[in-house]
């Protein structure tokens, strides 16, 4: 089988559709997952009894089981059992929202970590709400040291988003299938959607190591 | 549950408990010629391993499995199913893995590298009697994190029909429509198969450590934090 240009660009247009589908699923399960990993991560870090643990026992489980069958466990068992009816697509953001958080919730615990005891020292000296501690001497110095590790889990989030075609998301690779299927030949979709993510990925890796060695990592 | 369905699950589990072990020492042979090719003198080494680690990170396993098995019998020749599998999650874990060999051996201190040179140590002998012993005990922890993400990976070959634990799982979901059964199942079973390769790497882990005369911190749950 040759590679056929006239069809690799015919094809195009189809693609670029799922490329779209591919990279909103992964702005906005990224953006819920940096969310929702702080959130995580402040719960832990508070030690409430009870709570706490609760929630390292969630994160554990989720960080130790495969994303697939969580997105099949939330689209066909617990969206019917809670009686609601989300899209795939919303499906899709949750379940990779809610999968990452539990990654970014760690990297967010070794930011608070890397902050120096003496900073919380000197907020309980001056007496400070709790509130104030977090928003204003933690967080802004404990966040930009972990972007570079945040970005690297939205790189990895973006190569995982093809998994979603398994409850109907239509993205790239989804729509390569539908071309393929179409027309019986495969090389051109399934080439162009790899290159795809490729093309992003690359630089998009480079960008993050550029991060990395302006703010150091953790 | 009819013991015809429960033979479905057992080949299942094995074939996913296959396409890890095969996936990670196939992987980790990828890992430690990419991985120290990466450092070696010769440029087009150096170029052909980071061709490699950079491809194949930034390639979706998903979009691998799809390419191994859907194009290449285009070409008219077929990989065994499982065979495929193993080879895109090798080839997948193994550019991840690569990195962590690259730093481990980066991280060994330079005086014993100095040393084995100055003792006239040929390159062979410098890196398996020096560098390596070293570099593997500060492998094993990011290799426990990538061997679960490989597990973890082992079940999107459902999605390419190979009948793994998933795929089993699926079926027999199919066929009783016992959906909470079957997702419960399914997530409690690779909990525990995770479960079980930290638990048994983190014993190879000290076994490593106490042969250099290190001792690694007891608690022999939990995964070790290591940054991504």
């Amino acid at each position: 089988m040759d590679w056929d240009w006239g069809y690799a660009v015919d094809s195009l247009p189809l693609l670029a559709e799922g490329m779209l589908v591919t990279l909103e699923l992964t702005l906005a399960g990224s953006l819920l997952a940096y969310l929702l990993g702080l959130v995580f991560a402040v719960i832990r870090q508070l030690r409430i009894p009870g709570l706490s643990q609760i929630v390292f026992l969630i994160v554990e489980f989720i960080r130790s089981t495969p994303l697939l069958i969580q997105v099949f466990a939330f689209f066909y068992l617990l969206q019917p059992a809670i009686g609601v009816k989300l899209s795939p697509f919303l499906t899709g953001v949750i379940a990779l929202g809610v999968h990452y958080a539990t990654y970014t919730s760690e990297v967010y615990r070794a930011g608070i970590d890397a902050v120096p005891k003496g900073q919380w020292e000197a907020a309980t000296a001056l007496s400070l709400p709790r509130g104030r501690v977090w928003t204003g001497i933690i967080l802004p110095q404990a966040v930009p040291r972990v972007l570079p590790a945040l970005g690297n889990y939205t790189i990895s989030m973006f190569k995982e988003t093809p998994l979603l075609l398994a409850i109907g998301v239509v993205d790239v690779l989804n729509r390569a299938k539908e071309a393929g299927a179409e027309t019986f030949r495969v090389i051109e979709p399934y080439t162009l959607a790899g290159v795809f993510f490729l093309l992003v990925s690359y630089p998009a890796s480079i960008l993050v190591r550029k991060l990395e060695r302006r703010v150091g990592t953790v | 549950m009819s013991s015809g369905l429960m033979s479905f699950i057992w080949e299942g589990l094995a074939n996913t408990l296959l396409l890890t072990v095969f996936g990670a020492l196939l992987g980790l042979v990828f890992a430690f010629i990419a991985g120290l090719g990466r450092s070696s003198e010769r440029k087009w080494v150096r170029g052909i391993a980071m061709v490699y680690t950079e491809v194949f990170r930034g390639f979706p396993s998903l979009v691998l499995l799809f390419v191994l098995i859907f194009i290449i019998p285009t070409f008219g020749f077929q990989l065994n199913p499982l065979i495929a599998g193993i080879l895109a999650l090798a080839l997948n874990i193994g550019a991840y893995a690569a990195e962590v060999v690259r730093g481990a051996v980066k991280a060994v201190p330079p005086g014993q590298l100095e040393a084995a040179i100055a003792l006239n140590f040929t390159p062979v002998q410098r890196l398996r009697k020096v560098i390596l012993p070293q570099a593997v005990v500060a492998m094993i922890p990011p290799f426990t994190n990538n061997l679960i993400e490989l597990l973890k990976a082992t079940s999107l070959v459902s999605l390419v029909y190979i009948s793994d634990f998933t795929f089993a799982a699926q079926l027999i979901r199919a066929s009783t429509g016992e959906t909470a059964l079957v997702f419960f199942g399914l997530l409690v079973g690779y909990g525990i198969i995770a479960l079980v390769f930290t638990t048994a790497m983190k014993l190879l882990e000290r076994m490593a450590a106490r042969s250099l005369g290190r001792t690694v911190p007891s608690g022999l749950f939990g995964r070790k934090e290591v940054a991504a």
